[in-house]
Order: structure tokens, then C-alpha cells, then sequence
């Protein structure tokens, strides 16, 4: 009876990882056969890396391999705005966790304000703005664009994870002899940590993986992002999906490699023990 | 190996964990003494603390005891430097302190959260306060090594604090403070989240650690057991005021204000509204011999032992609960109308109903307005 109670339910789990599976085996199957178009069971007849091959070592009319380029130009704007986020954000947070100052609701307000548009509302001024700056079809720039959203969110993100972390440690630290940023910078800091590498995470992914703005204020092939140079396989002419697929997977492969090397951040309950608890 | 120790510093007796009994005789008092002088603190529209003024001898260990909310933490909060008094002089020694940061202070503190560094091993929350002065490495070594000794944490060096016990916790939180060595620990409620049997082995190991180290103490609790126990000089808060202070025993013996007496002792003091006359202290419809000259209306306070059981007895409790302790039976009733507390032999068990006549043996008179004590 429990033996088949326990059939019953890795069958069921099999059934949703099959579910949750499929779409991803058939970009895989797409990828790996790009001169068929896949049935029904997403499994390649003849297997292929051709398309994996072109789109990584597509080179332009110089000979200069593109898609490294974009790689390139995908990880600066996508490390740069996490960065940005975590440098401006953890400041910002603290405070607004642990002091009282004039303007502090209002300043809670607007932020959450800003969280309340979608980006794209904005691209027409942000244009107008990167325009001024000659900022436009510049990585500098997009970083910008990406930190106006980055920013505001890794703040309430990690403004919620002071808030939890009790005020005793800061006061037992500075009774240790610590002066209010040596608390801060070693006790805060440091338990604070499976917060800001999520946090960190999360800018990177949504830079990452944007498009719209991207696509909007770059127009050298070059410096385009992944996305957009995925989007520009199956674009007007025709729709290459084998090359699409290929790409996705390439596109995938840092973050997926980035929530591994994080996992061992993102041990919850770090906190745990310190206080009472 | 030889440590560099300051001038004037002991070396910590590192075999001394057998028990208090096996501790080296008292160290001589270290550290220094502390005043405080008409210390006040409000928040906000609230004053806290309404005018404090205490002295603690070097070496002394103080607890500062009272109900919850009545300012036991904000007063520490001020000793330590996390709070700022509004008005009023801290000493520690002869230094003024009351605007010194923290870190200037020269004292450690124990959390009553314990507030171990969770990212730190029981090593470097013990050494932690030590790196931050530049201490030298074989230094921070040698009294890291020392501290777990005294506290028996040797095997829990590479541990975190999430896995620790409470009691592990509670150790280490006690190894930070005593690593520093500090001229004053100060200690807030460090017991109260351990069980009650812990408790008792924890209280008899600070006084141990007090002795052992003769450093100045001042320890916050609402119990008032812990504070009979621990205390050489004790101190009633009440409502941001000191209530009173003075060696455990004389505070216990002669509660200078009706709270007081409430406070101390458990069960709790019975009272009885009395009146002073010529012939007596008048208690309902029992006269007893009066203690005292003063005349008028007066508050009558006994502690559960200060009657007797005697047939001839002027007081009559009707006992309505009893609570068998094992060694002391507490028999729960009225006297006059008044709910009372008497602590009987253990043999001794009346049951719900019964009538027992009882005999004072001590008494203490209060003025029944102000509540202050009566003396003779
Ligand atoms: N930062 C603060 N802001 C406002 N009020 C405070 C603050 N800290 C303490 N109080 C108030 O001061 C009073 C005394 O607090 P305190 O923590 O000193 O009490 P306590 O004697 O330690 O009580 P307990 O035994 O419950 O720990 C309480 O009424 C509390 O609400
Ligand atoms: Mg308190």
C-alpha cells in the first residue's frame, strides 16, 4: 500500500518535470536539428550542432566573430547594472531601514512610485534624455536606462532584508568597539549577504534579458544585446528557428551557471541563531 | 607561552570550570566603580527614566531589578552608550562618559537575544571585539582559548550560532563580553530565554565568573530570585525611579516602600490594612502587640514566612488552595477578609476549608497613603 502510494507519486512528479520539460526539450531538439522542422516528441533525428556553430561563430563583413561581441556587450550592461544597483541600493536601504531623516516617507513613496510604470512608459523620455547625454546606441547608456528600474527594486529588496536583521547586532558590535560603519560593513554587511547576491542576481537577470529598451536605443549591430540579436532571427525575411533555438540556449547558459555559483549564497536563514530565535 | 597583559592584569584560572566551589578564592575587585547622577531619559512624550542616581563600588556586582517596563534596559542602554541621557552624569571610574560612543567605553555587554554574530564562528564572535582593537594575533589566541575554557566551549569553536543550543548560545554570548575584558559587564536578562533549570546552572556560573574575574557588574533582571541570589548590591526600579538600593539581604529585610516588599519574595507579600492604637495594631477583628509608636491607619506586610502555625495564634487564615512543595507546604486563603499566604512544614498539609490560626513573627508596617515604610 505505501509502495504504491509512493509509485503513485513520483509518477505524478514525473508527469510535472515532463510538463515543465517540454517546451525546454524542444528548443533543445530545435537547436540540435536545424534542417527539419520537429514533430510531436521533441527528439532530433539527426542530431546537428551546424546551427549552434553558425550562430556562435557568425562573423561580420570584417571577419569579426558578432556574436562574441554581443556576448561581450551582454555581460557589461547586465554586470554593470547590477553592480550600479547593489553600489547605490545597500546605502539607501540602510537608511531608509535604520534612521529617521526629513523626507524619508516621501522618498519611500516616489520609489515605490517608480515601480508602479513599466519601463517601456518611459522610453520616450529616457530617449530624450540618453539623446542630451549622447548616450544613445552607447552600453553606458543602457546601463543607465536599466538602473532607473534596478535601482528602486534592490532598494524595497534589500531594505526588507535589513529590517530583519535585528538592531541588537549593530548595538553588540559597537559595545565590541566597533564605530557605527565598521557594525555596519562587518556585521550588517555580511549577514545581509544571501540578500544582496539575490538581489545582485535579479538586476543581472532582468538586464540580461531585456529587449524592448534594448532594442530601442541600439542600432549598431555590435553592441546588441542577446536578446535582440536572437529577435533578429526570426525577424522579417525569414524565421530561422534553428538558429533562434541555438541562441536561446547559448543566451541561457550564464544564468543558468550564475544561479549555481550563487546557490551557496542563497542558504537561507543566515541570520538564524544569532538572536534568540 | 607568555601573554603581554597589561599592568595589573590577573591571569584567569583556567582549571576553574569544576564548579564554584572549586573556584580560587575572591580576585580582588578590578575594574572600576560607576555613578550615575540624576540621569533622565525621555522618548518622545515619555520620560523613561525620571532621575537616577546610583553607585556601584568597584568590583561590585549591582542588579538592577523591577517590573517589566520600568526602564531596566534603557538605563543599561545609557551605561553602554546606545542611548544618550537627557540630562544627568554617567562615571564609569573617573571618567565622564555620559556622551562617549560606545567603543570608548571600555565595557561589554550581554544581550538578553544573545546577538551572536550569525556569520561569525563561536571563534571569531568570541575574538571579534579583540580584531577590532588590533589586538595581536597570539593574543586574540591565547584568550580565545582561555574564555572557552572558562565557559566549556572548547569543542564548539567552529561552530555556528545557529547550531548551538540556547545554553551554547548563552555561553558565548557570556565568552564575547569576558574576551575583552572589559572594566564593567553589563547584563541584560542574559537568562531569560533558557529553561528553568539551565537558569540556575547559568546564575551560579556568573556568580562564579564574577568572583573568578572581580570585575564590576551590572546585571538587569525582572526576577527577583535572580536578583536575591546574584546581587551584592541591589537596586528596585519602579517607574524610571530607584525605588531602593542596598546589600540584597538589608532590601529583602527591610523593603523601604510596600512595592518593594511586594516585589521581593514568592510568593508575595500578604498585606492587610491595619491601624496603630494604643492598645495594638488593629487587624479586622484581631489586635495584635504593635511594632511600632507611630499611630493611625497603616499597611500590615507579611512575607509567606513570617507566620507560624500556633493554636494560640491572633490570626485566622481561611485556607482555600494548597500547594504542596515538598519541603514547605504554601497555603492560599483569607485573613480578615484579605487574601494571605502562609508558608507551612512540609508535613503540614490542611485541606481546602480548613481554618489555621497563625502567629506573627515578623511584621512590616507601611504608611497606607504613601506606602513608605514605618521605622519603629
Ligand atoms: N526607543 C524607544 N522609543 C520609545 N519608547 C521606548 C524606547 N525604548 C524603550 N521605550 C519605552 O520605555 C519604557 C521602558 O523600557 P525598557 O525597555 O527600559 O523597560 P524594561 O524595564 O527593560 O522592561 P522589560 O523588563 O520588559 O525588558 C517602556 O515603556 C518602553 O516602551
Ligand atoms: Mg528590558
Amino acid at each position: 500500500m505505501k509502495r504504491l502510494a509512493a509509485i503513485g507519486v513520483h509518477a505524478a512528479i514525473l508527469l510535472a518535470v515532463a510538463f515543465a520539460l517540454y517546451p525546454v526539450l524542444w528548443v533543445v531538439s530545435l537547436a540540435l536539428s536545424p534542417h527539419e522542422s520537429p514533430g510531436a516528441i521533441p527528439w532530433p533525428t539527426e542530431p546537428s550542432l551546424d546551427a549552434m556553430r553558425e550562430v556562435v561563430l557568425r562573423t561580420d563583413d570584417e571577419g569579426r566573430y558578432l556574436f562574441l561581441m554581443q556576448t561581450g556587450a551582454s555581460l557589461l550592461v547586465a554586470f554593470s547594472t547590477a553592480l550600479v544597483a547593489i553600489l547605490i541600493a545597500t546605502p539607501a536601504a540602510y537608511a531608509l531601514s535604520r534612521f529617521r531623516f526629513v523626507g524619508k516617507d516621501a522618498s519611500q513613496q516616489a520609489l515605490l512610485a517608480t515601480q508602479m510604470f513599466p519601463g517601456v512608459a518611459a522610453a520616450i523620455p529616457l530617449y530624450l534624455i540618453l539623446d542630451a547625454l549622447g548616450l544613445i546606441d552607447h552600453l553606458g547608456g543602457l546601463t543607465l536606462v536599466y538602473a532607473t528600474t534596478a535601482v528602486p527594486f534592490a532598494i524595497f529588496q534589500l531594505k526588507g532584508a535589513f529590517d530583519t536583521i535585528p538592531r541588537d547586532l549593530e548595538e553588540a558590535a559597537m559595545v565590541d568597539g566597533a564605530t557605527p560603519f565598521e557594525a555596519f560593513r562587518k556585521v550588517v554587511l555580511p549577514a545581509a549577504r544571501p540578500a544582496l547576491a539575490v538581489t545582485a542576481l535579479f538586476a543581472f537577470m532582468t538586464a540580461w534579458n531585456e529587449f524592448i529598451l534594448a532594442a530601442t536605443f541600439l542600432s549598431r549591430e555590435e553592441i546588441f544585446t542577446l536578446p535582440v540579436v536572437l529577435q533578429r532571427y526570426v525577424g522579417e525575411h525569414r524565421a530561422q528557428w534553428g538558429h533562434f533555438a541555438a541562441g536561446a540556449i547559448v543566451v541561457s547558459v550564464p544564468v543558468m551557471a550564475l544561479f549555481y555559483w550563487l546557490q551557496r549564497h542563497l542558504v537561507g536563514g543566515l541570520t538564524a541563531g544569532g538572536v534568540k530565535g | 607561552m607568555t601573554i603581554p597583559r597589561a599592568p595589573g592584569e590577573r591571569a584567569l584560572d583556567l582549571g576553574a570550570r569544576s564548579g564554584i566551589l572549586a573556584a580560587p578564592v575572591t580576585a580582588k575587585p578590578t575594574g572600576n566603580g560607576l555613578t550615575l547622577a540624576g540621569v533622565r531619559k525621555r522618548f518622545g512624550e515619555t520620560t523613561v527614566l525620571k532621575g537616577i542616581d546610583l553607585r556601584a563600588e568597584p568590583g561590585e556586582l549591582v542588579v538592577l531589578v523591577g517590573p517589566s517596563g520600568c526602564g531596566k534596559s534603557t538605563l543599561l542602554r545609557c551605561l553602554a552608550g546606545l542611548e544618550t541621557p537627557d540630562e544627568g552624569g554617567i562615571h564609569i571610574g573617573d571618567r565622564d562618559v555620559t556622551r562617549l560612543p560606545p567603543k570608548e567605553r571600555d565595557i561589554a555587554m550581554v544581550f538578553q537575544s544573545y546577538a551572536l554574530y550569525p556569520h561569525l564562528t563561536v571563534r571569531h564572535n568570541l575574538s571579534f571585539g579583540l580584531e577590532l582593537r588590533k589586538a595581536p594575533a597570539d593574543l586574540i589566541r591565547q584568550r580565545v582559548d582561555e574564555v572557552a575554557g572558562m565557559l566549556g566551549l572548547e569543542k564548539l569553536l567552529d561552530r555556528y550560532p545557529r547550531e548551538l543550543s540556547g545554553g551554547q548560545r548563552q555561553r558565548v554570548a557570556m565568552g564575547r563580553a569576558i574576551a575583552r575584558r572589559p572594566t564593567l559587564f553589563l547584563f541584560d536578562e542574559p537568562l531569560s530565554n533558557l529553561d528553568a533549570a539551565l537558569r540556575t546552572e547559568v546564575r551560579v556560573e556568573i556568580k562564579r565568573l564574577h568572583h573568578q574575574l572581580g570585575t564590576t557588574m551590572v546585571y538587569v533582571t525582572h526576577d527577583q530570585e535572580e536578583a536575591m541570589t546574584l546581587a551584592d548590591r541591589l537596586v528596585i526600579l519602579n517607574g524610571g525611579l530607584v525605588e531602593q538600593q542596598g546589600p540584597a539581604i538589608d532590601v529583602y529585610r527591610e523593603p523601604a516602600t510596600r512595592f518593594v516588599g511586594a516585589f521581593l519574595g514568592s510568593p508575595a507579600m500578604s498585606f492587610l490594612p491595619a491601624e496603630a492604637t494604643e492598645t495594638g495594631l488593629v487587624v479586622g477583628d484581631a489586635t495584635l502587640e504593635s511594632p511600632t509608636h507611630h499611630r493611625g491607619p497603616c499597611t500590615l506586610g507579611m512575607r509567606t514566612h513570617d507566620v507560624v502555625v500556633d493554636a494560640e495564634g491572633p490570626l485566622e487564615l481561611e485556607v482555600r488552595v494548597v500547594e504542596t512543595l515538598g519541603h514547605a507546604t504554601h497555603a492560599h486563603g483569607l485573613v480578615e477578609g484579605q487574601p494571605f499566604v502562609a508558608r507551612l512544614q512540609g508535613h503540614e498539609r490542611p485541606a481546602p476549608g480548613d481554618r489555621i490560626r497563625l502567629r506573627p513573627v515578623y511584621m512590616h508596617l507601611f504608611d497606607a497613603e504613601s506606602g513608605a515604610r514605618i521605622v519603629r
